[in-house]
């Protein structure tokens, strides 16, 4: 029933032979319905995973059960060896998940916003870095307009604008380049390879094919 | 952890300040609620005195049904909710802040009215003042059980009448002792002993209902 396809490209990782995080016979089940079953998976340091799927295969779902959302019907997903549902919150500290709701919020301003994510997050930025952030995500000049006034691809650049500042070790992202034009797509590619060439993850539901020139590739897909 | 808290409540504060129609409507829901007795009963005072706590703990109660069901609908449906589950910090934090910033917004201005609309029934200078000091420790206490029902009932359609049905029953120990505090100092029976008893339930809810809230957030989300 899946897939998995590795496409080890040589990297310059020293913990390469130790996995963060493994994922053990995981069922999910919506409603009545069975989305997958008995996925295993293990993610070293430096490794893409990128989900596919047709519509309603259970991306969503497998993501949002990696970040702790969910809880699975059967199976577990740990973290350096221990049961993300028994990590609670500590768990939080090495992961970001970007949904495809963007959680932006309309009335406050494109600031406010990346702020605001960042302090909940526990990154708390000062108004210049935020600011320097914004900018580079090619929001520069839109700083202090309502969030609400943003084109639907500034909203999702916007609440990309995190993974700039994320030190977490994963990251699990939700068709994050939906609405993105060629420029932006770039450029998160580029905080990806930055990302994994520090020995973090990451976890990608997209439809689109990213080129990436640094860490190691694999590729999970789910069928209907 | 506090300066996660303090992001929460500025966070809230700041939406609510953008979205003043909302606060302003609950407010304008407990005035005329509270005003249309004394035009529909007519001049009777005595009458008017003894309805007083009654009708104005009771238009309390509706307006912060009113105002509850908001508190994480809007954060439900763009998703920051999902983000604030997956914070570093104990999600309890979270919901006490959301809780605090909602207080703040919607109730606090409720007791601060209600003594300008107790002069509309006749009362006591002392009784208004009863009054307020009732509302200030009661209405944490709402806010405090609505969040569980606020948590539970999201998402679901027709969550409005739902959360009413829910929490209402829950509020009655504080309807009793709130009115029950303003009504003594009417009377003249002992007002310490009903504001005693509801400053316990305040912090009462305080321990329980955010630990609550979390668990029913969890379960809404998944």
């Amino acid at each position: 029933m899946i897939r998995l396809n590795s496409f080890n490209s040589p990297t310059h990782l020293k913990e390469i032979h130790q996995s963060m995080l493994e994922v053990t016979s995981l069922d999910c089940v919506r409603g009545d319905r069975k989305l997958f079953g008995d996925i295993n998976l293990s993610l070293k340091p430096g490794t893409f995973l990128q989900v596919q799927g047709a519509n309603g295969s259970g991306k969503t779902s497998l993501l949002r059960i990696l970040c702790g959302l969910l809880a699975p019907a059967r199976g577990e997903v740990r973290w350096q060896g221990a049961n993300i549902r028994s990590l609670g919150e500590d768990y939080f500290t090495a992961v970001t998940y970007i949904g495809h709701r963007s959680a932006v919020k309309e009335e406050l301003t494109a600031l406010e916003n990346h702020r605001i994510t960042n302090g909940l997050a526990g990154v708390p930025l000062t108004k210049e870095t935020a600011v320097a952030q914004l900018g580079k995500m090619g929001l520069a000049g839109r700083e202090n307009l309502p969030a609400r006034l943003l084109s639907e691809g500034q909203r999702r650049r916007l609440a990309l604008a995190r993974l700039l500042s994320a030190s977490t070790r994963l990251w699990l992202l939700d068709e994050v380049l939906t609405s993105l034009d060629r420029a932006a797509v770039t450029l998160i590619t580029s905080v990806i390879e930055a990302h994994l060439q520090s020995g973090g993850m990451a976890v990608v539901a997209t439809h689109q094919e990213l080129n990436l020139a640094a860490g190691s590739f694999d590729r999970l897909q789910l069928t209907l | 952890m506090l300066t996660m808290f303090r992001w929460i409540v500025w966070r809230d504060l700041t939406l609510a300040w953008r979205r003043r129609a909302d606060v302003l409507s609950t407010l304008f829901f407990f005035i005329i609620v509270v005003s249309l007795f004394p035009l529909g009963i007519g001049p009777e005072s005595q009458l008017l005195r003894s309805i007083a706590p009654g009708v104005v703990w009771v238009a309390a109660l509706l307006a912060s049904m009113l105002s509850l069901s908001r508190v994480f609908e809007n954060d439900y449906h763009d998703g920051t909710l999902e983000q604030m589950l997956l914070t570093p910090q104990p999600l309890v934090l979270v919901v006490l802040g959301k809780v605090l910033a909602q207080w703040l917004v919607s109730e606090v201005p409720l007791a601060l009215v209600a003594p300008l609309l107790g002069v509309q029934f006749d009362l006591e200078p002392r009784t208004l003042w009863i009054l307020f000091i009732s509302l200030l420790i009661g209405t944490p206490i709402l806010s405090l059980i609505g969040a569980i029902g606020a948590a539970l009932t999201l998402g679901l359609r027709g969550g409005g009448v739902l959360i009413a049905v829910l929490i209402l029953p829950l509020y009655v120990p504080v309807l009793i002792f709130g009115a029950g505090a303003v009504d003594a100092s009417i009377t003249g029976g002992t007002v310490q002993a009903n504001l005693y008893l509801l400053a316990a339930f305040f912090l009462l809810a305080l321990v329980f209902s955010p630990w609550a809230t979390s668990a029913a957030l969890r379960i809404s989300l998944e």
